[in-house]
């Protein structure tokens, strides 16, 4: 039997992992990425808890979570392209005046 | 003792892939090892009896979503990062206030493992309460996601029609207007 | 002189046989169509097919791997290492997987060598609907990387437009499969076939094919268009791609890519004689044979794509992807609501 603490552990590790991703890496599709772990790490823990109490809410919970990630990725992937266009450059450090 | 084992296997190659994605250079190695992550990530829900969350993992996660960063980055052509930046970036080698911070941050994660060790009512096994079947029934999911969650399901299909027209609007090249 | 085993191991020694037969008997399917594709299609197109190696051309797909196995192995310039290696074994490895929770044949205790029954077939997960649909589309990863690492613009064109094609049709595919599931009321294979049991009448079987003849037809569509198969297989559309994305390809890495797809077909066969067909449910047979009557409809499926491969035209690439989203899946969808508002009529 594998304690409920080794599952928040490893969830806790990767949630840790993606925002060093989001806050290191210099390209817009790798800072995607980064936030699609976090939210695998979210998903993890409420599954853990789910278990834990017996209830099917955590998995609930993970449902919508996936959802509302693959909308999410959706329309930054589409606003992704568009930058792209137009600056030809996929570095955040390329966006940095706010004119267009 | 083999699920142990197996749990260790899971969440080892799920962490390794993980910060393998976020170390990578070419941005198309890191979409594949975030499909190992997700693959490894499936099989910790399984052991923990959500199979149909593990088998959705799957076909969301890594069956759509992963194609869809794919396709964008081969239709970018995205290119690796240049050598210059990734110097300039690389955590070992930025000025001495973002070293402070990156021991701070594993300073964080030492002090989140102790927390968690420390907390009561996390120690027991995972499976303590409740039985597997009621949990992995995927009869049971639907009936709870139908009855107590129909407005979350319904709005969430409301949102997923938004993200859909507003992808495609986003996406689209604006035509010249003569 | 006899050995004794415990039942614990006779079993575990069994079900290792059953999944290892299982494999080779997938090995077998795609090397005896290659055969019977070139054989029926030239019959279709009044010829011999391959005559001359074995009686009758038997031999020919032995001959076809030598001849692959000898070829030089060829990696262009630009290729991305890894990725060039790692797509056929992509493509072939979802291709295997995909099979591993289809049933092939009722409980059989091997004439009583066993105390309790066991189920021929690899796994039964009692999400094993899902599952196959999940390792169908990890399938389309193998032919992305591929028209992506061969570096040439023609494997780019047919990697991109193989994959658009399979998530755009996986949509009619997975509507199709839930409204089989709303009628078998279960996501396991096993229960789904175990819910076409019987008959009507004493002579028309309970198949669901009867109860959803428009979902069957979506169905098919869906798999042919699922494997790249003509009339749509624009991916490896010979005339005009060159050969899409295994243009580059040569030797065992070429070859694991039309064993994916042969095994792919045989997949979505079996899976469609689970759910449409009745699967291992059949007259005259006791049920521990039931696995022969589900080779010959598998076989009557396979015969099907390939007799449709030969006979119909290849669609053009942007009429295929409006047949899938305009034509294919509001029809699904439209026989996913009959079908759940006749459930619910009748089950009041």
């Amino acid at each position: 039997m594998i304690p409920l603490s080794h599952y928040l552990f490893v969830s806790a590790i990767l949630f840790c992992i993606g925002t060093t991703g989001v806050f290191l890496r210099r390209n817009l599709i790798t800072i995607l990425l980064s936030i699609e772990i976090m939210l695998n790490a979210v998903n993890l823990s409420f599954v853990a808890f789910g278990r834990q109490m017996g209830t099917v809410d955590g998995q609930i919970i993970v449902f919508f979570v996936m959802t509302v990630a693959a909308a999410e990725a959706a329309v930054g992937l589409a606003i992704v392209i568009g930058l792209y266009r137009h600056r030809e450059s996929l570095n955040p450090d390329a966006f940095v005046s706010l004119k267009w | 003792m083999p699920e142990t084992l197996i749990f260790y296997l899971l969440s080892g190659l799920a962490i390794g892939a993980s910060a393998l994605v976020i170390g990578q250079r070419n941005p198309m190695y890191s979409v594949l090892m975030l499909i190992a992550s997700f693959g490894a990530l499936a099989g910790l829900y399984i052991q923990l009896d959500a199979p149909f969350v593990a088998v959705a993992q799957i076909i969301i996660y890594a069956g759509a979503i992963m194609v869809l960063f794919l396709f964008v980055v081969m239709l970018l052509n995205a290119p690796k990062e240049d050598g210059a930046d990734w110097d300039r970036t690389h955590p070992l080698r930025l000025p001495a206030v973002t070293r402070v911070g990156s021991m701070l941050a594993v300073l964080l994660v030492v002090q989140l493992a102790w927390a968690l060790m420390e907390a009561t009512g996390v120690g027991g096994p995972v499976a303590g309460e409740g039985n597997a079947e009621a949990v992995s029934s995927v009869r049971q999911l639907g009936r709870t996601l139908f009855t107590d969650y129909v407005f979350a399901f319904e709005a969430t299909s409301i949102l997923i029609l938004v993200a859909m027209v507003g992808a495609v609007m986003l996406a689209r090249r604006e035509e010249e207007r003569p | 002189m006899r050995f004794v085993v415990s039942q614990m191991e006779l079993r575990t020694l069994v079900q290792l046989g059953i999944i290892g037969l299982t494999f080779f008997m997938l090995i077998n399917a795609s090397a005896v169509l290659v055969l019977a594709e070139r054989k029926i299609m030239g019959f279709m197109q009044q010829r011999f097919g391959p005559y001359l190696v074995g009686p009758h051309g038997m031999l020919q797909p032995l001959a076809d791997i030598v001849k692959l196995l000898f070829k030089e192995e060829l990696r262009p310039k630009g290729a991305d290492k890894w990725l060039f290696t790692l797509a056929p074994i992509l493509s072939v490895t979802a291709a295997f997987a995909a099979f591993s929770t289809v049933p092939w044949g009722a409980e059989t205790t091997f004439f009583g060598l066993l105390d309790e029954p066991v189920k021929l077939g690899v796994a039964d997960v009692n999400v094993g609907v899902l599952v196959v649909f999940a390792i169908t589309s990890m399938g389309v990863y193998g032919i992305v990387l591929a028209g992506w690492s061969s570096n040439s613009k023609y494997s780019l064109f047919g990697g991109l437009r193989a994959s658009a094609q399979m998530i755009s049709y996986e949509l009619s595919y997975a509507t199709a499969l839930a409204a089989v599931v709303l009628l078998a009321g279960s996501l396991s294979l096993r229960e789904v076939v175990d819910a076409q049991s019987g008959t009507w009448l004493g002579v028309i079987p309970s198949w669901f094919v009867f109860l959803q003849p428009v979902g069957f037809v979506i169905y098919m569509i869906a798999g042919v268009a699922e494997t790249n198969r003509a009339p749509f297989d624009f991916p490896e559309a010979e005339q005009e791609l060159v050969a899409g994305y295994n243009t580059e390809y040569s030797s065992v890495r070429f070859a694991l890519f039309p064993q994916a797809e042969y095994i792919n077909m045989a997949t979505m066969s079996a899976v469609a004689t689970d759910l449409y067909l009745g699967g291992w449910h059949g007259p005259f047979l006791p049920p521990e044979y039931g696995w022969i009557w589900f080779l010959l409809k598998v076989g009557a499926i396979l015969f099907t794509y390939i007799w449709v491969r030969w006979t119909l035209p290849r669609y053009r690439y942007d009429q295929l992807m409006r047949f899938g989203w305009k034509w294919l899946f509001p029809a699904a969808v439209i026989n996913l609501i009959v079908t759940a508002a006749l459930v619910l009529y009748f089950n009041a």
